[in-house]
């Protein structure tokens, strides 16, 4: 039995369900369901426009929604990204979100914030970022808007990280960057989920992605309109049936 | 492969020191030679306090505030009130001025700094301009456009800063404790968290950052030195009338924080004392004095985009490109 097999029988750190958002008028998001499990790596495909990313901002309840979510069995409150964040689900926002005019250091700190002056687990989280991103080490002083979008992409991941997440999303962190980088990020990433911890991985380049996941959810105009194994899919093909379905 | 930093003609850190060393040879200046000058710095270093709120808010947590000159008038007008109509000492006549102030503050900031972008900052001006409204309207108490006189000088138990020399002492004083204050806000935890807000607030928010309270934070301790540069500018003057908290003030405080350096701690000071010496360079010009002065400020703000203070960063990233 493989770990994500393993993974898919246990209880869903987090859950979603029935979460809808709108921008205005439109409604971006339609009764989403999706749930992730302790060393799961879960994928959102789909389009440009299918609403991946509205799913992560309303799972962070950073705009307005409607549904549940819910973290460790508790219901997260729907308008508050502090709390969401405070209790473990921590977003890599589409762009990074880094903070260019500061150093690699200041912005790694600020994502043990809430850590406060406790120095041991601080060096504790340092060094597990260290070790996933060693570039980010050498760099520690550089300003992270003169790095390259990759090392930005790992500064973004190291910073979520400094959080110390008990579930990941990240949104589209390969976009812009080399397929070398990709590679090398989302390479990253599966040895993230191998540690136990749960990524919801929203991804337009689904082959790459599905190489990864357990499991897969299909977003289009809003809706989830398939769950795919992707053990079920071997081809280009096979993956085009679940777009043009 | 980050680039190695090129030796140029001053570093960073010595231009810095340059800002600090100029900023102090001024005042210096003035306390020794005294004369008019030592007005003209008074002035600016009563505008460096307030201008050094005002980076708090602006700087360090990148929000724009219009309406600072509320706060200062609620210090000013507290305090002038409370010495000449209730005979209090200058000292505590200040702590219940910077106490309304903060009170309004609160009770303003809590809804407002929900907005963002312009919309705060139209809300922020309208607060200026109620205030200034408040002023003149209100003449039972603040004798509208008349304004308070007799206000007595700056003062502690049985020192009163009466002679320039004093006076320019005490806001010297005071002006190095809102620095050092403000610099080690920005290197703590507070001032970390209003530098991510500065980011971006929803990265911010991402991270646990609660924004909304370093917000109303941030704002706060802007008020409380608007207060309290209202405060000292009402007792070094003697008077106070609504025209002094007007939208003149943030428009000039705004053009000493830009000349200066948003976001630095030197740059409230240096700005203030730029801006305010300039138009006493020019004076001798007449009728082209107001056209000097403002060719003077766009030819600093085309070579110092980031201001006087902000040069230094200009320069060390230029290095490290």
């Amino acid at each position: 039995m493989t770990m994500a097999d393993g993974a898919r029988q246990s209880v869903p750190v987090l859950q979603v369900q029935g979460l809808c958002a709108r921008y205005g008028h439109v409604e971006a998001l339609k009764s989403a369901e999706l749930s992730v499990s302790d060393g799961e790596l879960v994928a959102v495909l789909g389009p440009n426009g299918a609403g991946k990313s509205t799913l992560m901002r309303a799972i962070m309840g950073l705009i307005p929604n409607e549904g549940e979510v819910r973290f460790m069995g508790k219901t997260l409150p729907r308008r508050d990204p502090e709390t969401a964040a405070a209790t473990g689900v921590v977003l890599v926002p589409e762009g990074r979100g880094i903070f260019g005019p500061m150093t690699v250091m200041e912005n790694l700190e600020l994502g043990a914030y809430r850590v406060g002056r406790d120095r041991t687990e601080m060096q504790r989280r340092f060094d597990r970022v260290f070790t996933l991103f060693p570039r980010l080490k050498e760099r520690l002083k550089q300003l992270a808007g003169s790095m390259s979008g990759g090392e930005q992409q790992m500064l973004a991941i190291g910073r979520a990280l400094m959080s110390d997440p008990k579930v990941l999303l990240l949104d589209e962190p390969a976009l812009g960057l080399a397929p070398r980088v990709t590679g090398e990020i989302l390479e990253t990433l599966g040895r993230l989920s191998l540690t136990g911890l749960p990524v919801i991985l929203v991804e337009q380049k689904a082959p790459q992605a599905l190489k990864l996941a357990c499991r897969a959810y299909l977003l289009s105009l809003g809706r989830i309109v398939a769950t795919i194994d992707p053990r079920e899919v071997q081809s280009h093909d096979e993956l085009a049936k679940y777009y043009f379905a | 492969m980050r680039a190695k930093p090129r030796s140029g003609l001053l570093s960073g850190h010595a231009w810095s020191l340059s800002i600090w060393l100029v900023s102090g040879a001024i005042v210096a200046y003035t306390f020794i030679f005294g004369g008019y000058l030592s007005s003209v710095i008074a002035f600016a270093l009563i505008y460096a306090v307030f201008v050094s709120g005002l980076n708090i808010f602006m700087g360090l947590t990148a929000q724009v505030s219009f309406g600072q000159s509320a706060f200062a008038a609620i210090g000013g007008y507290v305090s002038a009130i409370l010495t000449t109509t209730y005979e209090w000492s200058v000292l505590p006549a200040m702590l219940v001025g910077l106490l309304g102030a903060l009170v309004v503050a609160f009770v303003i900031g809590f809804p407002t700094l929900r907005l963002k972008g312009h919309y705060l900052s139209m809300a922020t001006l309208a607060i200026g301009l109620i205030a200034y409204e408040i002023a003149v309207e209100w003449q039972s108490v603040t004798q509208g456009y008349t304004g308070i006189s007799g206000i007595p000088p700056l003062g502690i138990g049985g020192f009163e800063a009466v002679s320039d020399r004093q006076i320019l002492a005490t806001l010297s004083i005071i002006v190095l404790i809102v620095a050092f204050g403000i610099m080690r806000i920005r290197h703590s935890r507070l001032g970390r968290a209003f530098a991510a807000i500065a980011g971006s607030e929803e990265a911010a928010s991402t991270l646990g950052i609660n924004v909304r309270y370093y917000k109303l934070l941030s704002f706060l301790l802007s008020a409380a030195l608007a207060s309290i540069s209202g405060s000292l500018f009402v007792h070094v003057v003697g008077y106070v009338s609504p025209e002094v908290f007007g939208l003149h003030m943030v428009i000039l405080a705004f053009t000493m924080i830009y000349i200066g350096g948003l976001g630095t701690v030197s740059g409230p000071i240096i700005g203030a004392l730029v801006v305010s010496l300039l138009p006493e360079i020019f004076s001798r010009l007449h009728d082209s004095q107001d056209l000097a002065f403002g060719i003077a400020l766009i030819v600093i703000l085309v070579y110092a985009p980031k201001g006087l203070a902000g040069l230094a960063q200009a320069l060390d990233a230029r290095r490290a490109r």
